[in-house]
């Protein structure tokens, strides 16, 4: 795995449905300064620089890394962009961080970001080529056929998936950063939204949001010194892995993805998690619509396949449960695309730092226990993940 | 220097043609300007050019958002706020031959790099000179500005050779005229700041299906459904691949396959879009017989809440008569009527 790579400060907007206030550099540099903040830096400070963000079509903006580099004090640096579609979040932290493991650089800033409003991401993911039908309208469409085979498949219960939607926005209510806040949510509230995707319904998808996430990587040396100044620890980490696989291949499981599942057990064996239930303490998880929750259950090794619903309904993932999955309300409560994997990382991090505030898991601060950020993108195609920890691996 | 070239006529359309691909979203894209550019583009509407002190004393037009050296934030007290020009001086230039069509003269122009007079950097503008000749690195220049100002660098008409005057039309439809210097007119100052702008978003592309999808597209203008398989694990793909995505090898062999088949699982789509079918339509997963991948494909003829996993289907048609090359002639895919096939015998195709 190279030297040892922690986070040393994050940063995070405020995810709102518009933010009509600041131009998209304005938005970026408002997370990225968040971050140096926490770490005790500047922009001077910084030696590399890695932007990331969901397809050019979701704003319009081509090469947007090349606009950005003067709000992101990278002029005279290295800078660049990473493309991994919905996971892009999460591998712009990992290629960061592998600047730092690969001992290139001493602090690396990594930036995420989406600004929706400007743009139309439904449409945006629905540019069909000429030389085939449009039936798919944005990802719900794309996604639904796999959660019915799911539901099909498993025999969960109808009601698992309004479960995840109230239970992470119950969540939500405690994240002083979350776009969605609906006080009174409960089941009823979810089964009475319309119905986009049959089995989707409007409350049991993510939002669509503007916001920005950014996170300062550093070597042992740099977050020892930055821990020490700031009197917040840093988030070792103990494991990171990327995999990818081809979307039409015959045999692929789509449901259940082996690039899911290879991806985990390559971050597990890093990291020395064998039981991921009682090795992590929370979990932040790319749950875009409510029913990915029990399906990555299985795929990340949480449940044993068919049964990753069990823990959602026994309320093992609730906040208070015994593995809390996405404290922070998650995917299905803030969701500016291509940071809403980079916040899963943040948050993960956030926890074994004790820096999650009023979504603080307890047992997450002890340094026993690891906490996973996951992401994942395309037709669930690209995955990237991380478990960090208070202790150094 | 540099010298445009025309662009290649137009390809006929015949039916192995590059097909033009035109990606539009209505209305386009909006930008939330922020405070900085939001105030030059608010001095262009008003027929002004404004630039942006950096703390080392230079004036940045167009201004940045942040110092490109130091990334300290720019722009934020009004004495760093600097009015330049009108005129100013070319620093370097192209010759544009033939102007297409979004560009902002319909005659040859140049485009050019202007450093207005007390700035320190230069922006891009057209400068109608009438000819090449006529063009000079170091020559003068002076704004034609627009009646009908947004707010936007195309405020600035173009440029034009020599000092002036830079007269600033009444803000069209109903302005009064600004003098250059003056405080802005009544009109001017009755709008908000700008504070958006709306571009818009369009990419055109001429794609070619290539030698699999043409073939494909053959079959499918007779009522042939065809496939590839792969040379080495034997799995049928369709529609066609060239190559097998698992195992990296040409995949040359055409099956032909049938029109009839099970559907793996489905979706309801609710949600009204653009070319899509009118809601509510299912779209859906039909694993053909004898295919190894299951194709998206659309599921009529059925009530909604009657359609299954496992459902057996067949290919519904457009009559013989109204075929044409596409994907098209194959409408939908509707009941057989047969029993289901157990989720068992499929779920590996999911």
């Amino acid at each position: 795995m190279g030297n040892r790579c922690a986070v040393i400060g994050v940063g995070q907007t405020k995810y709102r449905t518009k933010r009509a206030d600041v131009s998209l550099a304005g938005m970026v540099r408002e997370a990225a300064l968040e971050a140096l903040a926490d770490a005790g830096l500047t922009f001077a400070d910084i030696d590399s620089v890695v932007v990331g963000k969901a397809p050019d079509m979701f704003e319009g903006v081509a090469t947007p890394e090349l606009y950005l580099a003067d709000a992101l004090g990278a002029v005279g640096k290295p800078m660049m962009r990473v493309h991994t579609a919905g996971s892009v979040g999460g591998s712009t932290a990992l290629v960061g961080a592998s600047q730092v493991q690969a001992g290139l650089h001493e602090r690396v800033l990594v930036v995420a970001f989406e600004k929706q409003s400007e743009s139309n991401a439904t449409w945006a993911l629905s540019t069909h080529s000429p030389f085939s039908a449009s039936l798919v309208v944005g990802a719900g469409g794309y996604f639904a056929p796999y959660i019915r085979a799911y539901i099909r498949r498993s025999g969960a219960p109808a009601n698992i998936g309004m479960m995840v939607a109230v239970k992470d926005r119950i969540n939500a209510l405690r994240n002083p950063y979350a776009h969605l806040k609906i006080p009174n949510i409960d089941l009823a509230m979810v089964e009475e939204s319309m119905m986009l995707w049959d089995p989707i319904r409007y409350l049991e998808t993510c939002p669509s949001s503007d916001g920005a996430v950014a996170m300062v990587l550093a070597s042992e040396q740099a977050a020892e010194a930055a821990g020490a100044a700031t009197g917040r620890p840093p988030a070792w980490v103990h494991g990171a892995a990327m995999r990818s696989e081809p979307m039409g291949m015959a045999g692929r499981d789509s449901v259940d993805p082996r690039a899911g599942r290879d991806c985990a057990a390559d971050v597990y064996r890093q990291a020395g998690v064998t039981e991921p239930r009682r090795q992590f303490a929370a979990a932040e998880v790319y749950v875009p619509f409510s029913w990915y929750e029990p399906m990555w259950l299985e795929n990340l090794g949480f449940a044993e396949k068919g049964s990753g619903w069990k823990l959602t309904e026994a309320g093992a993932t609730a906040f208070d449960g015994d593995i809390p999955w996405n404290p922070s309300g998650g995917v299905l409560s803030s969701n500016p695309i291509g940071a809403s994997g980079m916040i899963r990382f943040a948050e993960a991090a956030q926890q074994v730092r004790g820096q999650a505030g009023e979504h603080q898991v307890a047992a997450a601060v002890d340094g026993s226990r690891l906490a996973l950020g996951h992401a994942y993108g395309g037709g669930s195609q690209f995955f990237a993940m991380w478990a960090v920890g208070a202790r150094k691996p | 220097m540099t010298t445009q070239a025309s662009l290649p006529p137009e390809t006929p359309q015949t039916s192995d043609a590059r097909v033009v691909h035109v990606l539009e979203f209505p209305g386009g894209y909006t930008r939330s300007t922020g405070p900085v550019i939001g105030r030059f583009l608010t001095g262009l509407r008003s027929g002004r050019l404004f630039g942006v002190r950096m703390p080392d004393g230079r004036v940045l037009v167009p201004p940045t958002e942040y110092d490109p050296q130091t990334a300290a934030a720019l722009g934020a007290a009004d004495e760093d706020w600097v009015q330049v020009g009108p005129a100013g001086t070319v620093t370097t230039w192209t010759w544009v031959d033939d102007p297409r069509p979004d560009h902002p003269l319909d005659r040859p122009f140049a485009w050019a790099l202007i450093r207005p007079d007390g700035a320190d950097t230069a922006l891009l503008h057209a400068v109608d000179s009438g000819s090449k000749a006529a063009m000079a690195t170091g020559m003068r220049v002076h704004p034609t500005w627009r009646a009908e100002r947004t707010g936007a660098v195309k405020d600035i008409a173009c440029f034009a050779p020599g000092e002036g005057p830079a007269e600033v039309p009444a803000l069209a439809p109903a302005g009064v005229p600004t003098p250059v210097d003056g405080p802005a007119s009544d009109g001017e100052a009755e709008l908000e700041p700008v504070s958006m702008v709306t571009l818009p978003h369009r990419l055109e592309y001429r794609l070619r299906g290539g030698t699999v999808w043409n073939h494909f597209i053959d079959g499918m203008a007779v009522g042939q459904i065809r496939g590839t398989r792969c040379a080495k694990c034997g799995k049928v793909f369709v529609p066609p691949r060239g190559a097998c995505p698992g195992d990296g090898v040409p995949a040359t062999e055409w099956v032909d396959l049938p029109d009839t088949g099970v559907l793996t699982t489905f979706a309801v789509n609710n949600v009204p879009a653009a070319g899509a079918p009118e809601v509510p339509f299912i779209s859906g997963y039909v694993l053909l017989d004898g295919a190894d991948v299951a194709m998206l494909a659309l599921v009529s003829d059925v009530p909604w809440q009657e359609v299954r996993i496992g459902m057996r289907v067949r290919g519904v048609w457009v009559p013989d008569a109204e075929r044409t090359r596409s994907v098209k002639n194959l409408k939908w895919f509707a009941p057989t009527g047969e029993p289901d096939i157990p989720f068992e015998q499929f779920e590996e195709y999911v």
